[in-house]
């Protein structure tokens, strides 16, 4: 395995793989303004989103969480923030600037969208224009920060795709990377087999915490089955029957080796190397863009089905060992691993291969989500609006 | 050629890995823990990614994956049936 990647060292020391400019809106009204200025500004992405208004409590903390951790990631450059009020506004702005890097907010109230508009064009410009003089250099694999979620699971990601991640992982945990994984309610059956994955029996219990508050969330809402949302009518046409199965091949991506070294509350950043497990939703979007918001630059996306998730700022490697999926959806697979259920490549070939996807990514690679166009960014709410 | 992959051998079904998987076929079954194969006849067509009975199993059985309780059996069912969610349920929720 190589040792080393290229990268952009950020200026609070962490490394990207990407070198974007964003235009991040604080609030939904704000997602017009952002457009128009990722619209004049060639190389700044506008990243809108429906929430931002009359949240409050913990909901309003996990909002103000995952965009100061979005703009945070070190995948982006630089930042402009956009929001209705100043206040909220540089809220999110101050956040951001605690890693360094240049970033600059702008309240639309006694402006308008015109003005707005023309004042955050011009800070855009000159991001733009700085970002793309950064260049890459080589980082030690320490550096490199993985996060993975499955999607339109079937069996052959249990026995293919997800155990390709966990070969990967263990390898990758071994040479000191941070890595994620989460989906509390998809640990459903598997819960009992993390107890010996863990760390110290304090990260079980902080485990059970988390696992016990979703659970219990379901327990107050759900119908007979979940109406058929665990597992997913795609899980179901693909062969997987009950949520414990799907659970047992989720837990395959953390492998065999990799120990848990600690929990981590949604969008919360890692304080050291290790494996970590987020709480999370299980719903793809939501899950990759909270790894994002945490601080994760790589993403290893396992499916079965097919599933064609990408993300703004992460890019999201998909591997596949379906041979009907990588037959019917190649535009979608970064890595086949179907070899695997005829015994033509062993589980150590398949972790190598996702690994040397991994770097090429890592160099600058667009991944298939990403040439595709792919930018699903799905805040995480944890009740109404007031 | 492998038409299904088992992990634990003491599972009580298997996945099928290949298109066109039909009732009459005789099966060869992967183990994939142990790197061996195992064979079995094929009673019903079932479709990638589904599920092969391995035994005769009755209502309320445990039915095993991974080496682990995957749900139990809510109609009876014969080895080289197809096993899914209108044999088997959830124990959860």
């Amino acid at each position: 395995m190589h040792t080393t990647f290229q990268g952009y060292r950020r200026e609070n020391g962490r490394v990207g793989v990407r070198n974007h400019v964003i235009v991040l809106p604080v609030d939904d009204l704000s997602n017009a303004a952002a457009e128009a200025v990722a619209n004049n500004i060639k190389g700044a992405m506008a990243i809108p989103h429906p929430y931002g208004r009359l949240q409050f409590g913990a909901d309003l903390d996990l909002h103000f969480r995952t965009l100061i951790g979005t703009g945070a990631n070190p995948n982006v450059a630089a930042v402009v923030v956009i929001g209705i009020e100043d206040q909220w506004t540089q809220k999110v702005v101050d956040g951001i600037a605690a890693t360094g890097k240049p970033v600059a907010g702008f309240g639309i109230e006694l402006h308008g969208d015109h003005d707005t508009i023309m004042r955050a064009s011009k800070a855009a410009r000159e991001f733009v224009q700085w970002a793309s003089e950064r260049q890459r250099e080589t980082c030690p694999i320490t550096d490199l920060w993985v996060s993975t979620k499955c999607g339109e699971s079937d069996t052959t990601s249990g026995c293919g795709a997800n155990p390709t991640v966990g070969n990967a992982f263990d390898k990758l945990y071994d040479a000191g990377c941070t890595l994620v994984f989460g989906e509390t309610s998809e640990i459903t059956g598997g819960e009992k087999l993390l107890e010996s994955r863990c760390r110290t029996p304090e990260v079980w219990k902080q485990f059970m915490f988390m696992f016990d508050r979703y659970q219990d969330m379901i327990n107050r809402h759900k119908t007979s089955d979940l109406s058929d949302s665990q597992p997913t009518k795609g899980n179901i046409a693909g062969g997987l029957t009950t949520i414990e199965e799907k659970a047992l091949g989720n837990i395959q991506k953390i492998g065999k080796r990799c120990v848990i070294d600690g929990v981590l509350d949604k969008a919360e950043a890692p304080a050291g190397p290790g494996l970590w497990f987020m709480d999370s939703s299980s719903a793809a979007a939501e899950m990759v863009t909270l790894c994002a918001a945490s601080g994760y630059v790589v993403h290893f996306f396992p499916t079965g089905q097919g599933n064609v998730i990408g993300n703004p700022i992460l890019p999201v490697i998909k591997i596949c060992a379906n041979p009907r999926t990588v037959r019917t959806m190649s535009e979608h697979v970064d890595v086949d691993t179907s070899g695997l259920l005829q015994r033509q490549i062993t589980m150590d070939q398949a972790g190598d291969k996702l690994l040397d996807m991994m770097f090429r990514t890592a160099n600058g690679r667009l991944t298939a989500a990403e040439a595709l166009g792919h930018r699903e960014f799905v805040l995480t709410r944890l009740y109404e609006s007031a | 050629m492998i038409h299904c992959v088992l992990h634990d051998p003491r599972d009580s079904v298997a996945v099928v890995v290949v298109e066109g998987v039909a009732a009459g076929m005789t099966l060869t079954g992967l183990i994939l823990d142990e790197d061996r194969t195992i064979t079995l006849d094929c009673r019903q067509d079932i479709p990638i990614g589904h599920k092969v009975a391995l035994k005769d199993m009755a209502v309320g059985d445990t039915v095993f994956k991974y080496g682990v309780d995957i749900g139990k059996v809510v109609k009876p069912i014969a080895r080289g049936e197809h096993a899914h969610v209108h044999n088997i349920k959830t124990k959860r929720w």
